[in-house]
């Protein structure tokens, strides 16, 4: 169970999940690339919100086209930046071989993965807002611009309005749940290239192959991918018909969140580090 | 150099991890190509659905336009003035009957076409030439579907009406042999030649006449994908028709040429006569046939939608290939082995893309002889494809597989992160291609920018359909046509990579290992 001969449950000190996660936030805080990716977050989700927003055109009413989901887009690209942060958080204790000295410390190995999670969902958490936020003021100084105007249906983006606030809301907490579902994979797979490329293989993959197949294909790949599930918590319009409602998209890529780290704890728990 | 390649050689095939994964990058390939597909309507409306007229190139078109015509037997001409083209095109605004057949308004489309013809039989897709006026292109002639010439001086009328009873414009066709030559006049005294055409195969026994024929009119909502089309009908008026040469009978005999069945075709077109004035309603077009908004089926690329999986593992290999070197110190060994580092790149580079590109090719040449077949059997319509430019699909697309991989492998040298650099390869041509294609968000400006700049805009090796300035029709990547041509966009790929080789290449000699 573990690699130097303490059994696991000798250790009894208190206040376990309190330590390993002082100890996560250190570890995090203390690399550079911690705060570069997290930076990246914020600004690509504003960056490429606001390009998308200045470059979207709605030239007459009924345009078909979602606001909120063009000023959020910018999470399409900076969930890749937040898959990098989360494989980097464990895969990077295992290419130095610092996870042996981490689990030396912290025996008890579930406790170590939740202080991860917490560690990250947490920083994800932060930087997401932050982009999230700004992309949202970006699409409603800028959309109105594009023609999205009230006249044609489309009233200014804002978080007083329901679906809204569900979309600005919905998207951080779908970065967040994105790392954890890199976090686990990367638990489970242990290389870094190897559980980036599952992370967002997963995530990309399953659009860009629902769009090849036919309707009904395509209506099931968007049920169950993580990605085009997920995201159906930027919807503000056209809810019918789409495949699953906001909330149920997210719970979908929840499901895989849990289910990821779900296999990262096991493995965790069962090979030598 | 050798030496160097072999070592590298060694290195790639004795990891196993790698070996898998390549087999994994063309099992996913052939998987995906071969795999789901929704079942096609060919079968369920029977197998006329899965076809399309062809034109004498062999290419789809489609024939379809209301004649009143004549015999010509050997050589002849024939002259008429168009006095007027009017139309009718659908009013998607009235909504009174959702159920019902859409309103119509007074309209032309841009490509409603009334004129003289001569064909080689009434069977669709028979060789003809033709001198037409257009809704909004001026006076032209075409011939044979693909060819368009505009008459010289002629210009664009940007409005709908291009003749009037006070501007009227005469139209002259002589056959001579397979020979068609065009004639333009605005007074019917001073004649333009337009152009001679040869119509291979033209039997001396002819059709020929006046016609009508309009395309559909599609309302595009944002110029995204999501739009209303429908029918709409041309009239032309003509009068001082005269014929020479061998020209039977007197009358000009209605003919739906092409007309297609069920109910939501409406009527095909009529001819009136009266006082030497004839006129001629027609619906449809004399065009290449275009896939997209409007069109129907999938292309060949469809079969190839595995590719992404495939690029995702290559580009895995690929940051690995040189990422484990740093990871396990190895690259101390082989930078003293061979201290012109620049070698060690480039033999990792040869070595990664022969067999990425080995992998690519053999799956991709599976998919798309294989699939094609399948879905036709699933009753999909497949864009059919010349065996040229199959060939250029397949090696293409394993082109593109291989320099991803090369990708991955001088970001991997430049980050030394195996995941920075995956994550790259993927965000600059999964992501791209996802914007453009799958759920283009954009307006097509910014979409066809995206597509010419990005590593996604080799994905364009994959075209296999015409772009026709003589049919409207949304060419936009999401249809399958991209903004470059096949080698170009694959060039830009290429440009990604070298620029990233030659970045890696410097700092592997600058920096300590």
């Amino acid at each position: 169970m573990s690699d130097i001969g303490i059994p696991v449950s000798a250790y009894t000190g208190p206040g376990q999940l309190a330590t390993a996660l002082q100890a996560e936030w250190v570890k995090v805080r203390t690399l550079a690339g911690t705060w570069w990716l997290l930076a990246a977050v914020v600004v690509l989700t504003a960056a490429v919100g606001a390009g998308v927003s200045s470059a979207a055109a709605c030239p007459a009413a009924g345009c078909g086209q979602d606001p909120a989901k063009l000023a959020l887009s910018g999470v399409d690209l900076s969930q890749a930046v937040v898959a990098i942060l989360a494989v980097l958080a464990i895969s990077g204790e295992y290419s130095t071989g610092m996870i042996r000295v981490t689990l030396a410390a912290m025996p008890r190995r579930l406790t170590v993965l939740a202080a991860k999670a917490v560690t990250l969902a947490g920083l994800v958490l932060a930087a997401g807002a932050a982009g999230v936020l700004a992309s949202m003021l970006a699409g409603r100084l800028l959309l109105p611009g594009r023609g999205f105007t009230a006249a044609r249906g489309y009233p200014a983006l804002s978080l007083t309005d329901g679906s809204d606030l569900r979309a600005v809301c919905g998207s951080v907490l779908y970065l967040a749940l994105v790392a954890l579902l890199a976090l686990g994979l990367a638990t489970a797979v242990r290389d870094s290239a190897v559980s980036i490329g599952l992370t967002l293989g997963l995530l990309y993959l399953f659009p860009v192959i629902a769009s090849a197949l036919g309707p009904n294909w395509s209506r099931h790949l968007q049920q169950i991918g993580p990605m085009s599930a997920g995201l159906t918590i930027q919807a503000t319009a056209g809810l019918r018909a789409l495949p699953l409602t906001p909330w149920q998209g997210l719970g979908v890529l929840a499901l895989w969140a849990a289910a990821a780290l779900t296999a990262g704890a096991l493995a965790l728990r069962l090979r030598d580090a | 150099m050798t030496a160097v390649l072999r070592s590298e050689w060694v290195k790639f095939r004795t990891v196993r991890g790698w070996v898998i994964g390549m087999l994994v990058a063309g099992l996913a390939i052939i998987a995906l190509g071969l795999g789901p597909s929704d079942q096609g309507s060919c079968g369920a409306s029977g197998p006329s659905a899965c076809t399309q007229t062809l034109g004498p190139g062999g290419e789809a078109v489609t024939d379809s336009f209301y004649l009143a015509g004549r015999t010509l037997d050997g050589n002849g001409a024939i002259t008429a003035r168009v006095t007027s083209l009017t139309g009718q095109i659908p009013d998607f605004s009235d909504t009174g009957d959702p159920d019902g057949p859409p309103k119509t308004q007074s309209g032309l489309v841009p490509w409603a076409k009334a004129g003289i013809i001569i064909k080689a039989s009434l069977a669709p897709g028979s060789a003809y030439a033709a001198m037409m006026v257009t809704g909004d292109h001026g006076v032209r002639m075409q011939w044979d579907y693909t060819g368009d010439v505009a008459a010289p001086g002629s210009v664009a009328s940007g409005s709908a009406a291009s003749v009037s009873d006070t501007s009227p414009r005469w139209l002259r066709l002589v056959r001579a042999g397979s020979s068609v030559t065009g004639y333009d006049s605005a007074d019917g005294r001073h004649w333009t030649k337009v152009a001679t055409v040869t119509l291979a195969g033209l039997p001396t026994t002819v059709r020929g006449g006046l016609f009508a024929t309009s395309p559909p009119y599609t309302q595009l909502s944002a110029g995204q994908l999501d739009l209303n089309s429908a029918n709409s009908s041309a009239t032309g008026t003509f009068d001082q028709v005269s014929v020479a040469g061998g020209w039977h009978g007197n009358g000009w005999a209605g003919t739906a040429v092409g007309a297609q069945g069920g109910p939501a075709a409406g009527p095909a077109g009529n001819v009136t006569a009266a006082g030497g004035r004839i006129t001629v309603t027609g619906t449809g077009d004399i065009a290449p046939s275009v896939a997209g908004a409007a069109g129907i089926g999938v292309t060949i690329a469809q079969t190839l939608i595995g590719l992404f999986a495939g690029l995702i593992a290559v580009a895995v290999i690929g940051a690995m290939f040189m990422t484990a070197e740093y990871r396990r110190g190895l690259i101390r060994v082989t930078l003293a082995a061979t201290p012109r580092r620049w070698q060690v790149l480039a033999a990792k580079a040869v070595v990664l893309a022969a067999v990425a590109f080995a992998v690519g090719l053999v799956s991709s040449a599976v998919v798309v002889t294989m699939g094609q077949r399948v879905l036709r059997e699933h009753g999909v319509y497949v864009w059919p494809a010349s065996g040229l430019t199959e060939a250029r699909v397949i090696v293409g697309s394993a082109a593109m597989l291989a320099v991803a991989a090369v990708i991955a492998l001088a970001i991997g040298a430049i980050a030394r992160r195996g995941a920075a650099a995956v994550a790259f390869v993927i965000v600059v041509i999964v992501l791209p291609y996802l914007l453009t294609v799958t759920t283009p968000l954009l307006p097509p400006g910014t979409t066809n920018w995206l597509a010419r700049v990005t590593p996604a805009a080799a994905i364009a090796v994959q075209q296999t359909l015409v772009q026709y300035p003589q049919v409207a029709n949304v060419y936009a990547p999401a249809s399958g046509y991209y903004p470059l041509p096949p080698w170009a966009g694959f060039a830009v790929l290429c440009a990604w990579a070298a620029a990233a080789l030659a970045l890696a290449a410097y700092l592997l000699n600058r920096r300590d290992a």
